[in-house]
């Protein structure tokens, strides 16, 4: 793709540009560093810590009315059934980063699929098209009459209380979301000059839809994706609130802690306050990082 | 106007008519069957025949949806399982609650997001618009339930200013009216009852008020900025309106239009939230009730309240774009 005509930009590439702008950015920055080091402790997990996140191999030494207490066997103490918080914390970023990428990752495919289809047949499939794409913004208008933590709730009350409920539950609560912005680019994309040249061309419709307007329409969708990351997060954590999140204990899960520590908080504030904060930075990151990655994408915003 | 919002109505038949299909089948894609469950697990084959029977587990698919469509035009939207009580006496007989809260948390967020929105925007780059664009953002991140937890930890629970949960003090006699329990305290002229209420409301809103206040926020600093840099403002500026003026009459008038297009998101955001706010509270709402019904799986409440929701979510939503015509004529022409 030929560079854009600009006094300031001879010979750079939209992604270079792009990707400039995102780098003079203090936000993106914190955003990155964020996520780095989120994906960093989930990976590294087990290397973080000697003990095992079940382990409650401690359970005598809490008492009822005892805090977390941290000392050097226990870089944040224990929580209240006896087990390393430190390990929890740890353990907890890993079922995060699973749960909320591969919700996401599910979500985001279902939904632009459907919404490729959507907007690929509303574009040049004609009449059958139009109908087509009807009947599946129809779907999508149903999928989106419910608020989506309540379509989760849902999904994931029938499913019962494992990951992969979990996981199917938040990735279906954004399937919507992405259905409808993949199509509406596309048919954004359907006026533009280079899709009149193509048809012009001659080139066949499957062509022109999946090579020419699906690859130019895909930027909002994976802006979006990372900001989801953000949403499914915070999602999993809630549906853990709940009640609704893994239920087996050797799995350690932020918003589960939280709930546990509720009626310790007199004492051990702690024990909420850490998973919480956990959550809120994690979002935060993916947040920063989506939206710089819309600004610096977004091509009015060059100076 | 009329067509626009008979048009809009019709255009919810169908979707909510899908719903009711799509949670039909979802709640029976359930394993397990409902009459053994029911009968345990020594019941007799003949005996769970009879009941399969009676609930009319025995009729193909179609003809079950049928049989569970036909009650619901009637409102009836079956039995909780565990409680026996009609769902939407249920439904209705917590609303209130819920619809109070949510509109506490609303004018909150209204009330203060807004005006942040504008000041941000008016300094744009300068400290006051830093802190509020990393406050707001912290507002959107931080999860409904933790702010929830944080606020009944340090207010109720720490300094003991507000009471750490319910709806209103069950020593107190209060006349219900209408069920919004402030409401009927003033009606009633219960002051004692009104205030108490009140006060049981203010941890509440506030956190369910936060996300949907920082949202606002930042809608109205972004639109603020926007409009600030149209001809027209430079106009009325260089005609020699003063700053108040133009602010007042032309910026804020035109900005806060992006605002009200949000609300329809606000809503879904507070009915989501309500069920979180609601359990951290035990404020004895739609959201509360929902809670409990999900930890004893009552199915026919969870399918009933979704559905009702559902209603509900739609309805503001088509009000929203009904308001969002009348306030701005040019949505209308299109």
């Amino acid at each position: 793709m030929p560079g854009p005509a600009g006094p300031d930009a001879a010979g750079v590439s939209l992604t270079r540009s792009a990707w400039r702008r995102f780098k003079r950015n203090p936000a993106a920055i914190t955003g990155a560093v964020i996520v780095l080091c989120f994906v960093a402790v989930a990976v590294c997990a087990p290397v973080l810590t000697p003990y095992e996140p079940a382990s409650v191999e401690w359970a005598d030494e809490v008492t009822l009315d005892s805090g977390p207490e941290p000392n050097s066997a226990h870089l944040l103490g224990l929580d209240r059934f006896g087990s390393d918080l430190w390990t929890q914390m740890v353990y907890g970023a890993r079922t995060s980063l699973v749960l909320g990428l591969v919700s996401t990752v599910i979500g985001l495919t279902v939904g632009a699929v459907l919404g490729a289809m959507s907007g690929g047949f509303a574009t040049v499939g004609g009449r059958w098209g139009r109908r087509v794409d009807n009947i599946l913004m129809r779907l999508v208008d149903i999928m989106l009459s419910v608020p989506s933590l309540l379509v989760a709730i849902s999904i994931a009350a029938v499913l019962g209380a494992n990951s992969w409920s979990v996981i199917l539950a938040v990735g279906a609560a954004q399937v919507p979301f992405f259905a409808r912005l993949l199509r509406g680019s596309m048919l954004g994309q359907s006026g533009e000059d280079y899709v009149v040249a193509a048809h012009a061309l001659g080139l066949r419709k499957r062509q022109i839809v999946v090579g020419h307007i699906l690859p130019n329409s895909v930027g909002p969708t994976i802006v979006q994706a990372t900001l989801s990351l953000a949403t499914a997060i915070i999602e999993v954590a809630s549906l853990s609130f709940l009640g609704l999140g893994e239920s087996d204990p050797a799995v350690a899960e932020w918003g589960r802690m939280l709930v546990a520590a509720q009626d310790r908080f007199d004492v051990a504030p702690q024990l909420a306050l850490y998973p919480g904060i956990a959550i809120a930075v994690t979002a935060l990151g993916f947040t920063l990082l989506g939206e710089t990655m819309r600004e610096a994408l977004d091509p009015r915003s060059r100076r | 106007m009329l067509g626009f919002v008979v048009r809009r109505l019709l255009q919810l038949v169908p979707v909510l008519f899908g719903l009711s299909v799509l949670l039909f089948i979802w709640v029976r894609a359930l394993p397990g069957d409902p009459a053994r469950a029911l009968l345990g697990r020594h019941a007799t084959p003949e005996a769970v025949a009879d009941v399969r029977a009676r609930l009319g587990l025995d009729k193909s698919l179609p003809e079950q949806y049928v049989a569970h469509l036909k009650p619901l035009f009637s409102g009836d939207f079956g039995r909780s399982i565990s409680d026996g009580r009609p769902v939407l006496e249920s439904f209705f007989d917590k609303l209130p609650a819920t619809l109070q809260l949510g509109a506490a948390a609303l004018l909150i967020a209204v009330v203060v997001g807004i005006p942040l929105g504008y000041l941000a925007a008016r300094h744009q780059g300068r400290w006051p618009d830093t802190l509020l664009v990393s406050g707001s953002l912290l507002g959107v991140v931080t999860p409904v339930f933790f702010v929830a937890i944080l606020l009944r930890l340090v207010f109720a629970d720490w300094l003991h200013w507000l009471p750490t949960g319910g709806q209103q003090d069950p020593r107190i006699d209060a006349t219900h009216v209408t069920d919004f329990y402030v409401l009927d305290g003033i009606l009633t002229r219960e002051w004692d009852a009104a205030w108490d209420a009140f006060v049981h409301l203010i941890l509440p809103a506030i956190a369910l008020g936060t996300m949907a206040m920082a949202y606002i926020a930042r809608i109205t600093r972004a639109s603020v900025i926007e409009v600030l840099g149209e001809d027209y403002v430079r106009t009325a500026r260089s005609k020699g309106l003063s700053v108040m003026t133009v602010s007042r009459r032309h910026v804020l008038r035109n900005a806060l239009l992006a605002v009200v297009t949000t609300v329809g998101l606000m809503a879904g955001m507070l009915l989501s939230g309500a069920v979180l706010t609601e359990t951290v509270f035990n404020f004895t709402g739609i959201g509360h009730y929902l809670f409990e019904a999900i930890s004893t799986r009552d199915y026919p409440v969870i399918e009933g309240f979704v559905l009702l929701i559902a209603v509900f979510y739609s309805l503001i939503n088509l009000a929203v774009d009904v308001a969002y015509g009348v306030i701005d004529p040019r949505v209308r022409l299109s």
